[in-house]
Order: C-alpha cells, then sequence, then structure tokens
C-alpha cells in the first residue's frame, strides 16, 4: 500500500457483491458479477462499451436494481426497502460522467442543499465544509457562481465536492473524465489521486492508465457483463492471462 | 424569380388588406352619417336595464343602469376564469403526470383524454355536455343527492345546490378573527422563511399557512355562538330551497372549459418535466434525496421555466373562451353586453367597442401579471 496514513486494515469489506445479475428486458447486461471491496481501497473498472461497467457501479447505489444475487454495502442489503436505499446513497457519493449539476442552484447551493435536508445539517455548518472542499478541489472563488458559468473541469470538481460534502465512506465515479477536453482531465484527476491518497474507499470507471497505475489497488476488466479479468496494476499491466484483456490492453495503452 | 414574387405576393396582400380596412370604415361611418337620429354615444350607459338577471354576484333589478348589468357580466366572467384556471392547472398537472406513468394503462388514459379533448372544438364540446348531460340531469324532485344529511349536495337539471351560510350577529366579531388569523397565518410564514433561510432547510410554508387560516377558522367557529347560520338545501314543493345555487349553466360553462383547457395544460406539463434531463434525478437520487424533495427541489423549479409561457396564453385563451357561455346561456360580459344590450338598445358599434376593449384590457392585465412572475422565475436562474 502507497499509503503511509492509512491504518491497517482489518476491517470488514465495505462492499459486498455476489453473482449480481441484471437484464434489460431480454439483454443480459450483468451475468454475475462478484466483488469484495476493503475499505480505503481504490478499485479501477475498464473495458469495452456496453460491457456492464457502467451497470454495475449504478446498481451499488441502486441507480439500477439488481435482478438476482446480493448487494450489501456498509452493512445494510439492497433490496426494495427505500429507507435502506435512501441510507445506502448517504454514505455512497457518486460522480457522473455528464457532472449532473443542479443548473438552477448556485454551486454553493449545489454542495450544500444534500448535507442540509438529508443530513440535517444547520446552513452555517453546511457552508463552512462546503468553502472547505472548494478549497480543496482548487475553486474557492466559484462558490456564487451558476453551474452554466464554470468550465467543464471546474463542473466536475464541484459534482465531487458536492459528493464529498455528504461525508460518504466511499465514492463511485462512473467514466469521470470522459466528457472533459483533454487540458480539463489533469485538473479533476489531480482531485482524485488527491482524494485515494487520503484514504477514501474509490470504485473507478476510467481508461485512465496513469491514474490506475499511481493509486488503483485492483484493477478489474470487464467484457459483456462478465469480469474476464482482475488484479494488481502490476499484474495486469505486465502479465495479463486472458486472450481479451492483453487485445484491449493493448489498443488502450498503445497510445 | 421567387424572391420577386413573394415580394409581390406580399405588397398585394398589404395593398388590399389596406383597401378593406379603408372600406370597412367608410361603410361605417356613411352608415351612421345616414341614421342621423342615432349617432356615437355612450349616454345610453345610464338608462335603466329593463332586463333581470339570474346569475349576479351583486345585486340587480331591471331598474338598475345599463352599465350595472355590465359589471355583472364582468364579475361573471370573472367568477368562470378564475376558478376555471385554477382547477384547468390542477386537473392539467395532474394528467401530465399521470401521461408521464410508467404504467401502460395510466398513461393511455391521460393520452386518449389529451387528444380527445384537444382535437374538438371547444363551442362542439360545450354544446354537446350541455345538451347530452348537463340538461339530461334529473329533474329536482329525483335530484341525485351526496353527503345527506350532514352536506346535502343536490344536482338536477337546474344547477348544484349545496349548504352555505348567512352572516348572523356574531359575524361581525368572526371577521375579526378571520383577520387576525390571516395576520397571525402571513405572520408565521414569514418567520418560518426566515428560520428556512438561516438554516438552509426551507419548510412547507404554505403547508403551515393553511394550518393556521383552518385552526383559527374552526376554533372562532366553536368560540363564538354561531356565527354563521348554515342553510341546507332542501326539496319544498317544486323546488329546492335554502343553501347557495350554482346554476347549470355555470358550470356546465366551467365543467367544459376546465377539461378543454387541462388538455393543453398537460401537454405543458409533460414538456416541461421532460425537460429536466434524466441525470438530474440521478444525481439528486444518488445524494439520497427522498423523492418528494427531488421533485420539490430539483424538478419542479426546473421544469416551471417550461410550463409557465404555455400556461400564460392558455390562462389568456381560457378567459376569452368563456364568451362561448352565449351558446348555453350563461349570462357572462359577453353575452349580456353583446347579446341583451346590444338587442336592447341596437348601439352596435358602441357595446362592440366597449367588449373589444375590454377583452383586450384583461387580456393585457392577465399577460402583465403571468409576465412578471415569469420574469421572477427566469431571474431566479
Amino acid at each position: 500500500m502507497n499509503r503511509n496514513s492509512a491504518p491497517a486494515r482489518t476491517e470488514d469489506p465495505i462492499i459486498i457483491c455476489r453473482d449480481v445479475q441484471k437484464w434489460f428486458g431480454k439483454y443480459h447486461a450483468l451475468k454475475g458479477i462478484s466483488m469484495e471491496v476493503m475499505p480505503q481501497e481504490v478499485i479501477v473498472i475498464f473495458g469495452p462499451s456496453g460491457s456492464g461497467k457502467s451497470t454495475f457501479i449504478r446498481t451499488i447505489n441502486r441507480l439500477e436494481a439488481h435482478q438476482s444475487g446480493q448487494i450489501i454495502v456498509d452493512g445494510i442489503e439492497l433490496t426494495h426497502d427505500v429507507r435502506n436505499i435512501e441510507r445506502v446513497r448517504m454514505e455512497t457519493g457518486m460522480v457522473f460522467q455528464q457532472f449532473n449539476l443542479f443548473p438552477h442552484l448556485t454551486v454553493m447551493q449545489n454542495i450544500t442543499y444534500a448535507p442540509m435536508y438529508n443530513r440535517k445539517w444547520h446552513r452555517s455548518k453546511a457552508e463552512k465544509v462546503a468553502m472547505e472542499l472548494l478549497e480543496r478541489v482548487g475553486i474557492p472563488e466559484q462558490a456564487e457562481k451558476y453551474p452554466a458559468q464554470l468550465s467543464g473541469g471546474q463542473q466536475q470538481r464541484v459534482a465531487i465536492a458536492r459528493a464529498l460534502a455528504m461525508q460518504p465512506k466511499m465514492m463511485l465515479f462512473d467514466e469521470p473524465t470522459s466528457a472533459l477536453d483533454p487540458e480539463m482531465i489533469k485538473e479533476v484527476l489531480d482531485v482524485m489521486i488527491e482524494l485515494a491518497q487520503s484514504g477514501m474507499t474509490m470504485i473507478v470507471i476510467t481508461h485512465e492508465m496513469g491514474f490506475a497505475r499511481a493509486v488503483a489497488d485492483r484493477l478489474f476488466f470487464f467484457d459483456e457483463g462478465l469480469v474476464v479479468e482482475s488484479g494488481t496494476p502490476d499484474e495486469l499491466f505486465n502479465f495479463p492471462k486472458e486472450e481479451r484483456s492483453k487485445q484491449f490492453l493493448a489498443q488502450i495503452l498503445s497510445h | 424569380m421567387s424572391a420577386f414574387y413573394g415580394s409581390s405576393i406580399r405588397s398585394s396582400w398589404w395593398l388590399w388588406s389596406r383597401l378593406s380596412w379603408f372600406f370597412l370604415y367608410s361603410n361605417m361611418v356613411t352608415a351612421l352619417r345616414t341614421q342621423k337620429e342615432v349617432p356615437i354615444s355612450y349616454d345610453f350607459l345610464h338608462d335603466t336595464a329593463g332586463f333581470n338577471l339570474g346569475e349576479s354576484a351583486i345585486a340587480f333589478t331591471c331598474t338598475d343602469p345599463i352599465h350595472r348589468a355590465m359589471l355583472v357580466g364582468l364579475l361573471n366572467t370573472f367568477k368562470v376564469s378564475i376558478t376555471g384556471i385554477a382547477l384547468a392547472t390542477l386537473l392539467g398537472t395532474f394528467i401530465g403526470v399521470m401521461r408521464l406513468s410508467t404504467n401502460f394503462l395510466v398513461s393511455k388514459i391521460a393520452w386518449a383524454y389529451i387528444n380527445v379533448f384537444r382535437n374538438i372544438p371547444p363551442l362542439l364540446l360545450l354544446i354537446f355536455w350541455y345538451r347530452a348531460v348537463f340538461l339530461k340531469l334529473p329533474r329536482v324532485q329525483e335530484a341525485i343527492v351526496f353527503f345527506d344529511p350532514v352536506f346535502p349536495i343536490y344536482i338536477a337539471n337546474r344547477g348544484l345546490f349545496f349548504p352555505w351560510g348567512t352572516p348572523t350577529e356574531s359575524w361581525s366579531t368572526y371577521r375579526w378573527i378571520l383577520l387576525a388569523g390571516f395576520v397571525l397565518a402571513v405572520f408565521v410564514a414569514y418567520r418560518l422563511r426566515q428560520h428556512g433561510k438561516r438554516t438552509g432547510r426551507m419548510p412547507l410554508v404554505s403547508l403551515w399557512f393553511a394550518v393556521i387560516l383552518l385552526v383559527v377558522t374552526l376554533l372562532g367557529y366553536v368560540i363564538l355562538p354561531d356565527p354563521l347560520e348554515i342553510t341546507k338545501p332542501a326539496l319544498k314543493g317544486f323546488n329546492i330551497r335554502g343553501g347557495a345555487t350554482l346554476s347549470l349553466e355555470f358550470w356546465g360553462l366551467l365543467f367544459v372549459l376546465v377539461i378543454y383547457a387541462a388538455a393543453y395544460i398537460a401537454e405543458a406539463v409533460r414538456a416541461g418535466i421532460l425537460s429536466v434531463d434524466r441525470g438530474q434525478r440521478e444525481a439528486a437520487r444518488a445524494l439520497g434525496f427522498s423523492s418528494f424533495n427531488i421533485m420539490r427541489l430539483i424538478i419542479l423549479p426546473q421544469a416551471i421555466r417550461v410550463v409557465v409561457p404555455p400556461l400564460i396564453s392558455y390562462a389568456i385563451g381560457f378567459t376569452k373562451n368563456t364568451s362561448l357561455g352565449l351558446a348555453i346561456g350563461y349570462t357572462d360580459f359577453f353575452a349580456i353586453t353583446g347579446g341583451l344590450i346590444l338587442n336592447n338598445t341596437g348601439r352596435a358599434v358602441e357595446t362592440l367597442t366597449i367588449i373589444l376593449l375590454v377583452y383586450l384590457t384583461i387580456s393585457l392585465i392577465a399577460s402583465l401579471i403571468l409576465n412578471m412572475y415569469n420574469r421572477r422565475i427566469m431571474l431566479s436562474h
């Protein structure tokens, strides 16, 4: 582990997925995914589009319902029980490819609304935490602007701050840099690297292999709704076992 | 070639429209000059009306002046428009949300509703419903009665009869209690808003407002010795007496205009909700918001920007459509002024000018108010 501040990991897994399956109509999107994530672990998921990686990450906070198998997040099993779902969502931050900031609210309101309404914080506390987070992602001067007035990179950093304001135990990133111009990718990745080094549990869908090499503990390669191969960055990058992973890695690492 | 052709069509249209305006104007002037005995004059407004009106919000008899009859008509127009726009907005929102339901049956029912009522001319709808349904209601002797005996509502082919209170001696005191309750409710709502701004969590201000008003209203009623004497409608001889009545024409017109306008409003509401990106709901869900708060804080504030502009035109359209009441004998402003008064006095130019100006004024005021509201919600972007 490359994190000196991290305490020794003796706890139970914070996310447990067992044989998770999902159909969209007749289309079998997830064909039995199993994964255990330890606290403070950083997982990177990659694979071709349509491989089910995005669907999988969305089942963890139940933006998509799985149809068979079991998902236990922070000791709470995800079922149809709405209260359980809301509890899991409060502990699980999510960052989207398209940012999904609330356009009618200022940056400050985007960040403070969730802790104020869902954690019942007082406004003064929520705003103090929001300012700290904006400092952390490097844009404290943008607090009173509206999302449309920010660049893509700045918007995504606000989205990260918004998710962190709920003080989640884990963060899910669904291709956070795919919609960004190249010069803005680094500013978002820097924030994510800092977050990983601070000990946040993270599941990240990305094809930024530099990021994966720097902070990922384990990599999962998805294809056609299955985990084809998983392992440490060293194992996957240098000694991929499966033919499919070799092909895909050769393609994305070639440039 | 085509540009030349187009511009020649435009200029000939321009010429013809100017010519026809001139023709109409000179025709009117000549006609008025030949009828020397009736020059344009608005003095007739002070003459006695000479007719009675069944439907009136204010006291009116046949000896009152004509301008008061116009006022009665105007109030009747407002009565239908204001209740109708409110009801159509509620019904339209409900159907618009139904249309978006994932339930096939619910969504298809809303679809059928919208497409049936939007595609029939409102005049036809009105005459059909009035003749085929409302006039076919049972006679008063066989009226349909609901909630008897606590709150009897009679439905018959003469109208809708329901219990109503007439003021007693303690009413004047009760009025002050109501006023105090209103002031209290405004004060509490204001403080709640302030508190909401300070803590960040906005309470349901309008709900508290309504609860306080209701509690004060009920408390005052219990404390005072019956400020209102409630009379219930009951069948006496060949008529229903007691309580209050909504004429068949009033609620026939109201019903038809509401279902017609609601079909349009439903489509506007649907468009508004669909205009909010899917990702907004997902992001809010991922942050742990309840579905009620997602609607209230995230979806509706964004949807309303799209819904309000068409809603403005539907509200104005509704007000103008009340003039269709003429077809079933609802005495609105148009029926009284353009029907009764015009026929009785023969003052076509004067009455029609007044009608034009009044509808124009109503529409302009309505659009002014709604545009101010629209600008406010747009500014808060």
